[in-house]
């Protein structure tokens, strides 16, 4: 570490939301006054041991945490070099890490006697993990979905209107998670008297990005012992997928100070980052879309692009400004898979370990290809498996070619 | 006297009008802004087209994409506001639209170029008070008001917060909600603009939901300014670039109802 870096890396954000340049409140008038009632209610919450009993309780024996560690035999002796271990956060209630997140926001939406629940969602991973704790807590919830999302992900808009929830297509812009946020916001400022927004990542104004990476955290502190325990030393490499980056920085974050531990985040780069693709950090700038500034694919006007990955949860042009912040200091190294690669990487790790992986991390998995065979035998990676690939066997089928 | 305040100044209620700037095309703008002078608006609101228009309702979300679709860019909008600058001398024109576009070159960049272009003010609505530290000193170092905006949820512990560096005029936003929804009771309008009034000297103009001349008359009982939006861009929605006929009609009855109110 040289002179020029902080002491800690973990005591971001500042009081006013900023991670370097990054992150703030870029909201309408209508919203603040929500947005610093929320952070005043996050702050209590934090320090109040009733709320964290109950999170951790919710976790343990609705959500099924702790999530397992999970060494790779196969996988790493078909890589032939560094060993491979997944955090499986794919085996939580509902398939995917998002229902950590939204457990501690419901609480706190509970907290603040909010009575509607509102979320976007892109695979629709985060839209089911909302509806899921709505029908828990008996809240009515609309879940606002890009229309283009609901074509491609109809397994799981049923499984949302299953548990209850409304699910409204999105048809405006490019009819993707970008245009699903930006309908949940318009609800948002109609009805903030009695609505709680539930972010799906760790992006969004102040105190979003900070209080969901807080709720993902989960994912590394349980991960960080759990390797102590069972190797005796920490990874070398951690991998993570990145759409707004809310699995990376929950596993990432509680590693951030821990110096021989390298991170590895990797962006969608779809047909390829010459083409159509999603990688913000590798393709964008910073600018202000969402309540935040971060690293965003735009022009030189600052008109948002639109992104593309075949998977819709990867599929957005910017990314969490707290990934955006540690880029630019080098904390964490940023690089990109293409569709192919993730494809390619999806059927890798159900050949060798019997798992189906969601396409979100099937990228990293492909990251984690590229890098092991360049590593020791004797060094660890850790990747995080945050999602199960069955809302996905639909896309992929059609990928290869295989009617179904 | 600044041509915003002389706007306020005239012993009557002012017509604020919007229109989006690119909206059929960046040539149609001219005639449709023109015609919203000939029609007797005392303030001219140009929005600057987004990708992401997060606060506005399906009429302004729609006009956005029709311009950008016919390839408007920023440089477009600011040649507009400077030729309606040559064209009016003294009319006021104000920029509105979001952060990204107006803060993607530096903020200092924005500021200078509506400087040299004319403008009067700028609405960003998704910048708050609370991080305007780099466009609200640029705008003002180039005499450029920053029109900040109040709405029913900015509550006394706030309103001080929002006024202090606020200029030209206070928008306040009568519901909590998108552009082009349904207005608020008139009462509630009523207190809400009393109390602003009674907490700054600057002018307050009130929109969101105006659409009639009946329900502008309204309002401009009660408010320095009313502010129209959404009907007028429907009806450049519904005219293309024939809209400066239709626009101008629309904006005659209003203005009519408007300064006659009280």
């Amino acid at each position: 570490m040289n002179a020029n870096q902080p002491n800690s890396f973990r005591n971001q954000p500042d009081e006013f939301g900023h991670f370097g340049q990054f992150g703030g409140r870029y909201v309408a008038e209508t919203l603040m006054p929500l947005i610093l009632e929320l952070q005043r209610e996050y702050e209590k919450a934090k320090t109040d041991p009733t709320f964290r009993d109950e999170f951790e309780s919710l976790l343990e024996h609705y959500v099924g945490r702790p999530s397992p560690l999970y060494f790779a035999p196969r996988l790493t002796e078909e890589l032939g070099g560094a060993q491979v271990w997944f955090k499986r956060d794919e085996l939580n209630h509902t398939g995917a890490h998002k229902i950590n997140n939204c457990i501690g926001q419901i609480l706190l939406a509970i907290r603040m006697g909010k009575t509607r629940i509102i979320a976007e969602t892109g695979a629709g991973q985060h839209g089911v993990a909302t509806a899921t704790v709505a029908a828990r807590f008996g809240l009515p919830c609309v879940i606002y979905m890009g229309a283009k999302d609901v074509e491609r992900q109809q397994p799981n808009v049923f499984r949302m209107r299953l548990l209850g929830a409304e699910v409204v297509p999105v048809e405006s812009g490019a009819r993707t998670l970008k245009d699903a946020m930006n309908d949940a916001l318009r609800d948002w400022v109609a009805n903030v008297h009695d609505t709680f927004y539930i972010i799906g990542t760790a992006a969004g104004p102040h105190p979003y990005p900070e209080l969901v990476r807080d709720f993902q955290s989960v994912i590394g502190r349980e991960a960080r012992q759990q390797m102590l325990d069972r190797t005796g030393k920490l990874p070398d490499l951690l991998v993570a997928a990145i759409g707004g980056g809310s699995n990376a920085i929950g596993l990432f974050h509680p590693f951030l100070d821990d110096p021989d531990v390298k991170m590895l985040g990797i962006e969608a780069a779809g047909h390829g980052l010459d083409k159509e693709h999603a990688a913000s950090l590798a393709g964008g700038r910073p600018g202000i879309l969402h309540g935040n500034k971060t690293y965003l694919l735009q022009d030189e006007d600052g008109q948002i692009a639109e992104a593309h990955s075949i998977s819709a949860g990867l599929d957005y042009p910017g990314i969490g400004p707290e990934h955006s912040w540690l880029k630019d200091i080098g904390r964490v190294e940023y690089d990109s898979v293409t569709d192919d690669e993730a494809l390619e990487a999806f059927q890798l790790l159900c050949r060798t370990e019997g798992i189906i992986p969601a396409l979100e991390p099937s990228h990293a998995i492909a990251a984690v290809a590229r890098v092991a065979p360049r590593m020791g035998k004797d060094e660890i990676i850790l990747a995080n498996l945050c999602g199960r690939g069955d809302k996905d066997i639909f896309t992929v089928a059609d990928a290869l070619g295989v009617k179904l | 006297m600044s041509r915003l305040a002389a706007a306020f100044a005239k012993d009557r209620p002012a017509l604020v009008t919007f229109v989006t700037a690119g909206d059929p095309t960046p040539d149609a703008t001219p005639a449709i802004l023109d015609a919203l002078v000939e029609g007797g608006a005392d303030v001219i609101e140009l929005g600057m087209p987004f990708t992401d228009p997060m606060a506005d309702g399906p009429a302004i979300q729609a006009a956005n994409l029709r311009s950008l679709g016919a390839g408007t860019r920023t440089a477009d909008i600011l040649r507009i506001a400077g030729d309606f600058r040559s064209r009016h001398p003294d009319v006021p024109l104000v920029l509105m639209g979001y952060a990204n576009p107006m803060t993607i070159r530096g903020a200092d960049w924005f500021a200078s170029e509506c400087a040299q272009a004319g403008v009067d003010g700028v609405i960003c609505v998704d910048i708050p008070p609370e991080e305007d530290g780099e466009i609200g000193p640029a705008l003002r170092d180039c005499g450029i008001s920053l029109i900040r905006l109040a709405t029913p949820t900015t509550d006394a512990m706030r309103l001080p917060t929002v006024l202090n560096g606020s200029s030209g005029f206070l928008y306040y936003v009568s519901v909590a909600g998108i552009t082009g929804t349904q207005q608020a009771a008139l009462d509630t309008i009523e207190d809400a603009v009393g109390r602003l009034k009674s907490a700054t000297d600057i002018p307050v103009a009130v929109g969101f939901g105006v659409r009639t001349p009946e329900q502008a008359s309204d309002i401009a009982k009660v408010a320095d300014g009313v502010v129209v939006g959404s009907a007028l861009v429907e009806l450049v929605a519904r005219h293309g670039a024939d809209a400066a006929g239709p626009v101008r009609d629309l904006t005659g009855m209003l203005a009519e109802a408007v300064h006659a109110a009280r």
